[in-house]
């Protein structure tokens, strides 16, 4: 056991992406997620490595691109209506089998919004907020702890499949503080990447591109990323399952999942069967947490912190063998543990229909 | 028998898709020829940009990589950040560079990056069939500008290079043109300079290249050559705008 320290997420993920071996950040000022840059323009300096404030967040998403391709472990953040000026560099990123990592501290929506933490970039974080058929690898963590952990695996991951990583954490996790151990420094060891634009000392041109003019040259590279989006849904799906003898589930991820636990904790209290599914991955989706329960589950309600986004994977995953409920909150509103409780008392008692 | 000429090192050998008298060959040549010259192929990354010279990464015969329209210099900054001794060039069109990615190359000349941009305009947009740009000239037409650009409909030309010029970042500075060998043998130069102003570490360098679109103007490559001596210089006067050291060169 290391030493535990007191920080605050946004600061909390700078630390983990230097003990991962990130080599360059790429800043841009945005609500909530100003302590991130603010802490790497101090940290990353002193470890030798590259910190720049782009001018926007379109040009730091193609400064990512560019490091990225050069070989470099490379790392973004934002929050909502800047990762969706990132979307045309994120698309490029993925069609270029490019590793890097992109955070999002989700803020309410849509258009400015505001800038207290919300779920509501659900869809565009694990459906291509893009143009074109590609995928992020997306983690939705609960706690500061959990924030490091899959920063770290972020950018193992990045490498692993040569493709972008995002995570979607909240305005409430990056602003919180809680007790954290990061992995000790020069713990990574950075694999090599001979495909990287290095310059062609010693071996024919490299050329990192997302254009195939030709149709079927497109279509196998499609068919090529496909194959690795299956790879990655086969060996990557992270989940949590609390309780999987229960008979009704609340799914939800994030701030919104540690809220949910204590409402199940309370319905317990009262003698109720509940249990908790908390993905992980968002993409790949933890459908096998559901075939788990499946068999005996009577009923899930689904909580965010947006319209109802991540329920329509969860309706996916129960394939209509259960009703699947829905409560949320928008605008930057977290919900109580008493409004998530009342919602599933109203569907334990029946008189709730899906 | 010693050899005195062929193509040089930096340039593969495969046939060109650019359309008959399009100068974009010339000046791929003399990026080419500067690279071979200065013995940097091994430790250059060429940035292709969207456009006619979207395919430029198979024509150099160095490290490339392809940006998104106008992102070239965000794409150029990040590579040489993250390896600053290598040499780093970005090669763009005027849609490219003076429309969509006018925020990124100001910025790019700002913040001084060491990197070398070459600027290819000929007024509009080639790829896409002809299309109005900031750099077109008043009274030109364009597909977009069917009855020749009016100030008080699409606004005035934009002499972005002169712009970028103000940038104290901005280490080397210089328009050329490619419509005749003498001016040919400028543009060398200049690439040559910009390179070396890189190398050199003392800042951001561009060279705005005249050039011809025979296509899209509706013009025959001759007709082309003194279009552009007619109509562009006039208005996009040549020189070197800033230069380590001084003024350098008129």
């Amino acid at each position: 056991m290391g030493e535990l320290l007191l920080m605050k997420g946004n600061e909390a993920i700078g630390e983990a992406a230097i003990r991962a071996g990130c080599q360059a950040y790429f800043a841009y000022p945005i609500t909530p997620q100003n302590e991130l840059g603010e802490y790497l323009a101090r940290r990353m300096p002193e470890e030798s490595r590259v910190f720049l404030q782009a001018e926007s967040e379109v040009a730091a998403i193609n400064m990512v691109y560019g490091a990225a391709g050069a070989g470099a472990r490379a790392m973004t953040s934002s929050s909502s209506p800047g990762i969706s000026l990132k979307q045309e560099g994120i698309s490029y990123i993925a069609a270029a089998e490019l590793p890097c990592v992109i955070v999002n501290m989700v803020r309410g929506g849509p258009g400015l919004g505001s800038i207290q933490p919300a779920q509501s970039d659900y869809f565009q974080a694990t459906k291509g907020g893009g143009h074109g058929d590609y995928r992020l690898i997306v983690f939705g963590p609960s706690t500061i702890q959990e924030l490091v952990d899959l920063t770290g695996l972020a950018f193992e991951l990045a490498d692993k499949y040569r493709n972008p990583v995002m995570i979607l954490g909240d305005g409430a996790l990056g602003q919180m503080m809680e007790p954290v151990e990061f992995p000790a420094m020069d713990e990574v060891t950075l694999p090599l990447k001979p495909w990287a634009t290095t310059g062609m000392k010693g071996r024919p041109q490299n050329v990192i591109n997302s254009l195939h003019l030709d149709p079927e040259d497109l279509d196998r590279h499609n068919a090529h990323l496909q194959e690795k989006y299956r790879a990655i849904a086969r060996q990557e799906v992270r989940y949590e399952l609390e309780n999987q003898d229960a008979d009704y589930f609340l799914v939800a991820y994030g701030t919104t999942a540690r809220v949910a636990r204590n409402a199940m904790h309370k319905a317990q209290g009262e003698g109720h069967r509940v249990g908790l599914i908390r993905p992980v991955t968002l993409w790949p989706f933890p459908d096998a947490a559901f075939a788990k329960v499946l068999d005996r589950a009577r009923a899930f309600l689904t909580v965010e912190m947006s319209a109802g986004q991540m329920v329509e994977d969860v309706r996916l995953a129960v394939n209509g063998r259960a009703p699947v409920h829905f409560y949320g909150r928008t605008g930057g509103v977290i919900p109580s543990q008493q409004e998530i409780y009342e919602a599933l008392i109203k569907i334990i008692q029946g008189g709730e229909k899906a | 028998m010693k050899q005195l000429f062929g193509p040089p090192r930096a340039l593969q050998e495969r046939p060109t898709h650019y359309c008959p008298g399009c100068t974009h060959g010339i000046i791929h040549r003399l990026i080419a020829e500067v690279i071979d010259e200065l013995g940097v192929q091994e430790k250059t990354i060429g940035i292709a940009p969207v456009g006619c010279s979207v395919f430029a990464y198979d024509y150099f015969n160095v490290d490339m990589q392809q940006a998104a329209h106008g992102r070239a210099p965000a794409v150029a900054t990040g590579i040489k950040r993250v390896l600053p001794d290598r040499v780093v060039f970005a090669y763009q069109g005027d849609g490219d560079l003076a429309s969509i990615g006018a925020a990124e190359i100001i910025h790019a000349a700002s913040r001084g990056e060491k990197i070398t941009v070459i600027f290819v305009n000929n007024t509009l947009y080639g790829m896409t069939g002809g299309q109005m740009a900031p750099t077109t000239l008043l009274t030109q037409k364009t597909t977009t500008s069917p009855l020749g650009r009016k100030e008080g409909q699409h606004g005035f030309p934009l002499k972005i290079t002169e712009m970028l010029a103000l940038a104290a970042g901005a280490a080397y500075v210089a328009r050329v043109s490619v419509h005749n060998p003498t001016h040919i043998a400028r543009t060398r130069k200049s690439i040559l300079e910009a390179f070396k102003t890189q190398i050199a570490g003392r800042g951001f360098s561009i060279v705005e290249v005249l050039s011809t679109c025979p296509t899209n103007w509706g013009l025959s490559p001759l007709e082309s050559l003194k279009w552009l001596e007619e109509n562009m210089i006039p208005f996009y006067p040549l020189g070197v705008l800033k230069a380590p050291g001084g003024e350098g060169m008129k």
